[in-house]
């Protein structure tokens, strides 16, 4: 576990001493900025004409949800974002070792795979939980100008961490399979649109093989979150993709043992 | 210190390295001469744990490279072809991280960074971030690295490459030093690197070592002998006895029994003596058979062809 941390520590502070780790957070919160923005407008556009037809007709005003219409399409965007934005941070984590030779100091070093993999993934995903901190801002200005509901945005953001930890997990374990950064990061964000939409396949794959797909779809188990639900099966489905991606990492590394030249 | 036996290591239809057995006692500072491609950094990398030998055993301080791999690497110190290092981090930083994944507590790291430090002359670049230093100080770097957790074994893969005249002897001296504390093996393609830095050296070509002998005796090897093998059916001691006695022969050495019912033998000669002749007189007055006589082709003397005897010159 101490190997882990100081595997950890010195990944997270090589992520803020370059320039990545800030582009990454300034052009992620640049998009979720413009997105947030435009759902909002368009929210309060059509809270103002539903508004004004109500006087019109002389009737109550249609109930309108702040959650249901505006936030709930937002994590939803913030979520296909993330696809392209997790493989910038993780694409690193054993790519660069490799192409700079540190991985013989790591390799050769009294530590285990496991603890490098634990380490550096967990670094990826404090700084992904960072640029995910990042988002809160816009969040709280609803809570200056409406009633938006606590519960679903928390639920949401617990939906977001656990996407994330998915995402990275599988970065991590892709950037173990070359020593070139771009690659990695490139196979990484296919993949992950892979896992996006299979869910869409599940109409004409047939029953059996369309609720696999559909099940295995990252994305539809984060819209549950998104919702405002919590259900088991869905964390469990994250939690079980996560430890089964950071398992094939340490297998990738334990493998490239016997085939290193 | 150091137990190496049969150990033979193929990349798919290569083999890098061929039954290689030797052994390197604590305090030792032996030199692995070889060109390029012999197989140094394989058989390094086998050492420190970095990749499996396809066959053969080698141990460090009694514990098996293989099977208990976390017991040796915690006695290694390992600085490979190119140093490992995080380019971003300072120099501190860097061998505190080093440090603490090679099991240091953080007291003792407070006191062994400045002395490694000290041991390789970066004190002053403590502070420095490791892109801005220039070759010299990163392989010093590389060096303190491998010391940071005094480790009873250092193995040191060309660590004077690509240096100036100026920094390649500091580091020779640097090395010297370790000797008597540390057992140290360290790989090179210069021969002069070797007799000044090493008090045996093994000489590997083609994954095959050639050569294996202190120093000195290998450069007088080198400086003046041809051999000739010879297989002599007698009585071993007498055979050898009287072969020596010869004129112009230098040394004699039994060699395993060839396929007769004689004994090999290789004889050592002075330069451009042909004892052959009277190696012939010799046995057939005695009585004995010869079975085979054959001039040994100088493996050692062809791989010292392909070595930089040489300093490679700075270009100005």
């Amino acid at each position: 576990m101490r190997n882990t941390w100081i595997i950890f520590r010195r990944e997270l502070r090589s992520y803020f001493s370059s320039p990545l780790a800030y582009a990454v957070m300034a052009g992620f919160l640049l998009i979720a900025g413009f997105f947030f923005y435009a759902i909002l407008t368009s929210f309060l556009n059509t809270a103002m004409r539903s508004e004004m037809q109500a006087q019109y007709y002389r009737m109550a005003p249609p109930p309108i949800n702040v959650n249901l219409m505006a936030l709930r399409p937002f994590f939803h965007n913030l979520a296909v974002v993330l696809i392209f934005t997790v493989p910038l941070i993780t694409m690193r984590l054993y790519a660069e070792e490799f192409r700079n030779g540190t991985i013989e100091l790591l390799a050769t070093s009294p530590l285990r795979n496991w603890e490098t993999v634990l380490g550096k993934s967990l670094a990826a995903f404090v700084l992904y939980a960072s640029l995910i901190a990042g988002t809160l801002v816009y969040v709280a200005v609803l809570f200056f100008s409406g009633k938006p509901e606590p519960g679903q945005i928390f639920t949401s953001y617990v939906g977001l961490l656990l996407l994330g930890g998915a995402f990275v997990a599988v970065g991590t374990f892709l950037s173990t399979l070359t020593e070139n950064q771009i690659v990695a990061g490139f196979l990484t964000i296919i993949l992950l649109l892979l896992f996006w939409v299979v869910g869409w396949a599940d109409e004409f794959a047939g029953p059996a093989v369309g609720s696999v797909l559909a099940y295995v779809s990252l994305l539809s188990h984060f819209d549950e979150f998104a919702k405002g639900v919590i259900d088991l099966k869905d964390v469990v489905l994250y939690l079980s993709f996560i430890g089964f991606f950071l398992f094939l990492t340490h297998l990738s590394l334990e493998s490239k043992r016997w085939r290193t030249r | 210190m150091i137990e190496i036996s049969h150990l033979t290591k193929v990349y798919g239809t290569k083999t890098a390295v061929q039954d290689i057995t030797f052994s390197v006692d604590r305090g030792e500072i032996l030199g692995f001469l070889g060109p390029n491609a012999a197989g140094k950094t394989t058989t390094m990398r086998i050492l420190t744990c970095y990749m499996p030998a396809t066959s053969g055993r080698a141990s460090i301080a009694g514990f098996d490279v293989f099977g208990q791999s976390m017991e040796v690497r915690r006695r290694i110190g390992y600085l490979p072809e190119n140093p490992p290092l995080y380019s971003e981090m300072t120099v501190e930083k860097y061998l505190e991280f080093v440090g603490g994944i090679k099991g240091l507590d953080r007291r003792l790291l407070k006191t062994r960074v400045p002395e490694v430090m000290e041991k390789t002359s970066i004190r002053s670049e403590a502070g420095r971030i490791i892109r801005h230093l220039s070759k010299g100080y990163r392989q010093r770097v590389g060096i303190a690295q491998a010391l940071i957790h005094n480790p009873d074994v250092l193995i040191l893969d060309e660590p004077t490459v690509g240096l100036d005249p100026k920094q390649i002897i500091e580091v020779r001296e640097l090395i010297k030093g370790l000797g008597g504390d540390h057992t140290v093996i360290l790989s090179t393609h210069i021969l002069p690197e070797v007799s000044m830095t090493c008090g045996r050296v093994i000489i590997i070509n083609e994954g095959r070592i050639v050569a294996s002998d202190t120093t000195e005796n290998l450069t007088r090897r080198l400086m003046g002998s041809d051999n000739l093998y010879a297989e002599v059916e007698g009585p071993e001691e007498a055979v050898e006895t009287r072969i020596r006695a010869l004129g112009g022969v230098t040394a004699v050495s039994r060699q395993k029994t060839g396929k007769g019912r004689g004994n090999g033998y290789l004889i050592e000669t002075e330069i451009g003596r042909d004892v052959r002749r009277d190696l012939a007189a010799l046995v057939v007055g005695q009585g004995w058979g010869l079975l085979e006589m054959r001039p040994v082709g100088m493996s050692l003397e062809e791989v010292f062809l392909h070595l930089t005897t040489r300093e490679e010159e700075v270009p100005a």
